[in-house]
């Protein structure tokens, strides 16, 4: 009985990664193979880092009952800066790294501020700051494109670790894979709590190992893992860190699930929604300086409509907009599945237009799957 | 024929069977009531017979005058004459009275709503059941109890026959009850049927005409009121006899842990005193009752002390001989307080979240170091509060929203028993519990007095307050009328102070 209780609640995560799966064996059918090419998946994986970085944040933002409109102007803002501080008062890449996040965090913590102690809803802050944001870029830039960046400014986008370090970082996944799962079972038995079955849990290690084995191999076919890539993959690490084991973690899922008892239980909502926009505010820079790096330049259109790929991929990974609910591994899932879709239909010769079409109705569709397993 | 039958009902969730094999047998025009401890299937089986868990999603037949009814949604119960009025309130607070009456099945012509036709019918139904109220008032407009009874008017607008009120009474003053009962007979006397769900024994033994008991998601007895006694149906309840249902003793220990003075708290938003001029001391180990009507501000009292408000104090207040000055329930929670609030789905669970982390939820500091979580240690705290409060729960990891709500109930108050509360402040502590639970409520705040710990208890429920206090403050219109000792304290001497203050008034 408890058994079956447990596998029930995991039926969600396993829909999106099946769901994964169906949308990598069509598209590498309909490509001939290409799809899954060394090439390509690098190339996807450094596509989904800066939606992927978003959506981290966004995950947060959700549960905690609020949206953020503006990290798409936010993204090319913070992006911008990094660029004119290089190129046109030529600032070496580590300070300019440090103002640069440093201005997401201010920018994070003004929208924060007017969210949790102004009370002014975050849809109208941010639909605000998604304008303001956009118009400061252009303001500031000139509406030109500002580049070339340094080489070492480059690396963050451009670059592939060496297979070394990539191998090594995989045995040491795999590792703590297991010891975790290992210690898990352990931890459960003797506290008495409902346990899997050692297949399962064990089966879940053995296969996620399997996966980022092959996805390493796959990637050092071609030039070794991409550098955004592992960013994207030590931000989101410690972000699931923080919302399992941190009380600042259990404070966000408190306040999304019922802010009025919450706050009666002395858990200060306002600074931990600031501290939310906080977050955001630097995951989006992060994720300017990542797109920045990438296109070797800043431009005044960087990162337009990504707030609407990043919610977008939240919710496909199962945060419910009413807040409360919702993991960042499901989120990375909805990112990956976004970015694919893309990669996928433009090597297809599909039509823009396409893409938009099919994203929007995956969307709608992955929600109406989640309400309708819940209502079983 | 017997107007509903339900025969061999068996209703499973993930890891408990609600309902075992349920027999269920009403004759038309008869109130008949359903008892049962928390969790013993009432809620489960009003709600087969209602729709909301379609046919299908249980084994069993309904059979109402003698046909078998396979509901697929509610609306196909309400077509069979069946309506369900629900423990929480299911109205639209800035819709009028009409408006919600007639929701979902408003008189139209030719597609387009008729207003008049609407207004002079909704109030028909209020004349009826004795509301004599215009129904273009919004609902947000009106106290708790006219909102029960436009709820019934709801009910009857629908025609049915068979109406099913869980707990409707769990937020009503005793002059609302009283209104509620007569209605009751009334509709008695129309032929309408009547399933009365409610943990108040006294109420029950008055008004229906059958008690069925249910425990542990089994029908155990169905009997004619005459034929029975409170205490045989609470024996048939818990299977067992429950002596001394308020077992009081004094814990009192001669130190002030708290003193209030000419305190009154003004809302920000509102600039309206909510709180005026209150005085009183509290000692350690003392059990201090505030009796008083629905809206006397007893809530807000205790709100505002917990600093649930926002807005300015006048007066002041020490906590154990230091001066405390009201913040914010963080604050609170620092200076000793702990505030078990009256609406506990609303303020008291995230119900959403699992049965470890609602009870850890205002002591995180203490199954941290660091600001980390150390889940270990949060397990084995709930644990322990756990079989303390003696929760019936399938796992610590249940969503607290399955619970039934008198184990909602005891997870609250474990949640604050964790913080370590030097003054537990208790605001309908027993709503919607039932007989044995309370009493282990009451057990509970003897350990809690017994180890110093002052305990403010608002109550509505006369018996509990005067069972249980060893002194009791009246309030009305936000203020104290009065202040009682056990000895003084009766019913008369009660709802004398708690009138009296609006006749001073006026
Ligand atoms: N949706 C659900 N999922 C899982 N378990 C449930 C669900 N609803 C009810 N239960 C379980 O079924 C049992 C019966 O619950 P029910 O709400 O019918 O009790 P009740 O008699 O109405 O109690 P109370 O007097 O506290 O309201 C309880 O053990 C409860 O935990
Ligand atoms: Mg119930």
């Amino acid at each position: 009985m408890k058994n079956k209780l447990s596998f029930k609640m995991d039926v969600r995560a396993y829909t999106l990664i099946f769901a994964l799966i169906a949308i990598f064996v069509i598209f590498a059918l309909m490509t001939n193979g290409d799809f899954v090419s060394s090439r390509n998946l690098a190339n996807l994986s450094r596509q989904m880092t800066v939606i992927g970085l978003l959506a981290v944040g966004m995950t947060l933002i959700i549960v905690a009952g609020h949206i953020d409109l503006s990290v798409g102007s936010l993204l090319g803002l913070t992006g911008g800066i990094a660029a004119i501080l290089q190129v046109w008062y030529g600032w070496s890449t580590f300070p300019v790294i440090v103002v640069t996040i440093l201005a997401g965090i201010l920018l994070g913590m003004w929208q924060g501020w007017w969210v949790a102690y102004k009370g002014v809803p975050a849809f109208i802050v941010t639909l605000g700051g998604m304008m303001i944001f956009r118009g400061i870029l252009l303001g500031i830039s000139g509406g030109q494109t500002i580049a070339p960046m340094n080489d070492s400014f480059r690396v963050i986008g451009q670059a592939y670790l060496p297979y070394v370090i990539g191998y090594a970082l995989v045995a040491a996944f795999i590792i703590f894979t297991f010891i975790s799962a290992f210690k898990k079972r352990q931890k459960r038995k003797k506290l008495d709590l409902a346990l899997n079955s050692v297949y399962v849990d064990y089966g879940i290690a053995a296969a996620s190992s399997l996966a980022i084995l092959f996805l390493v191999y796959m990637l050092s076919r071609y030039q070794g893992v991409p550098v955004p890539l592992l960013i994207l993959l030590v931000v989101a690490a410690v972000f699931i860190f923080i919302s399992k084991n941190t009380t600042f973690g259990r404070h966000i899922y408190a306040i999304g699930g019922n802010s009025e008892a919450a706050k009666l239980s002395g858990i200060n909502s306002k600074r931990n929604v600031m501290s939310v926009f906080i977050l955001m505010g630097g995951l989006a820079a992060i994720g300017g300086i990542v797109l920045t790096s990438r296109l070797n330049a800043g431009t005044v259109g960087a990162g337009q409509m990504y707030e609407l790929d990043a919610i977008a991929a939240v919710v496909i990974g199962g945060t419910s907009l009413m807040g409360g609910v919702g993991t960042i591994v499901g989120s990375i899932l909805g990112a990956l599945i976004m970015a694919s879709i893309d990669n996928g239909m433009s090597m297809m010769n599909v039509a823009p237009f396409w893409q938009y079409i099919v994203k929007g109705l995956i969307l709608i569709l992955a929600v109406y799957l989640d309400i309708s397993s819940k209502k079983k | 024929m017997a107007i509903l039958e339900m025969k061999n009902i068996t209703k499973e969730f993930p890891g408990v069977k609600a309902l075992n094999n349920v027999t269920f047998k009403v004759e038309r025009g008869e109130i008949h009531s359903l008892c049962g401890e928390n969790g013993a299937g009432k809620s489960t089986l009003m709600k087969v017979l209602s729709g909301v868990y379609p046919h299908g999603t249980y084994e069993g037949d309904i059979l109402i005058e003698g046909k078998e009814q396979q509901f697929a949604e509610i609306k196909d119960s309400e077509l069979a004459g069946v309506t369900i009025i629900y423990q929480e309130l299911a109205l639209v607070q800035e819709m009028s009275i009409a408006e919600n009456i007639f929701l979902n099945n408003e008189p139209k012509k030719a597609g387009i709503i008729n207003w008049e036709e609407m207004y002079k019918e909704a109030n028909q139904w209020l004349t009826k059941i004795g509301l004599h109220i215009e129904s273009n008032l919004k609902i947000s407009s009106l106290g708790v109890g006219q909102q029960q009874l436009v709820e019934i008017a709801k009910a009857l607008a629908k025609n049915a026959e068979i109406i099913i009120m869980d707990e409707p009474t769990a937020a009503l003053a005793e002059g609302e009850v009283e209104i509620l009962i007569e209605i009751l007979e009334q509709l008695r006397e129309d032929g309408i049927t009547v399933i009365y769900i409610s943990h108040k024994l006294k109420e029950v033994m008055r008004i229906s005409d059958k008690v069925t008991v249910l425990r542990d998601g089994e029908s155990i007895a169905t009997k004619d009121i005459k034929e029975i006694t409170e205490n045989d149906i609470i024996s048939l309840m818990v299977g067992r006899e429950l002596n001394d249902l308020f077992p009081y003793v004094n814990n009192i220990i001669e130190e002030k842990v708290m003193e209030v003075k000419d305190f009154s708290f003004i809302l920000q938003q509102a600039k309206k005193e909510v709180t005026s001029g209150i005085n009183f001391e509290l000692k350690k180990g003392e059990v201090l009752g505030i009796g008083g009507l629905m809206g006397a501000g007893r809530t807000e009292l205790a709100m505002s002390l917990f600093g649930g408000y926002e807005g300015t104090m006048k007066g002041s207040i020490s906590i154990d001989g230091k001066d405390y000055s009201i913040k914010g329930p963080k604050e609170a929670i620092k200076a000793g307080l702990a505030y078990v609030s009256e609406d506990r789905k609303k303020f008291g669970l995230v119900l959403g979240m699992d049965v470890t982390k609602n009870t850890t939820m205002a002591s995180l500091n203490q199954v941290s170091s660091l600001s980390f979580l150390n889940h270990e240690k949060e397990i084995i705290e709930t644990e322990n509060y756990n079989s303390k409060m003696r929760v019936k729960t399938p796992s610590l990891e249940t969503k607290v929203l399955t619970l039934s709500g008198g184990n909602q109930q005891k997870v609250v108050l474990s949640k604050w028993l964790m913080s370590g509360p030097k003054i537990l402040i208790l605001d309908e502590p027993t709503r919607g519990i039932d007989v044995g639970a309370k009493q282990e409520i009451y057990k509970l705040i003897n350990e809690l007095t017994a180890q110093g710990v002052a305990i403010i208890m608002i109550s509505s429920e006369l018996p509990e307050l005067l069972g249980m206090s060893d002194r009791i403050l009246v309030m009305a219109e936000n203020r104290i009328t009065g202040e009682l000792t056990r000895e003084e304290a009766n019913q008369e001497s009660i709802l004398k102070l708690a009138t009296g203050g609006e006749i001073n008034e006026k």
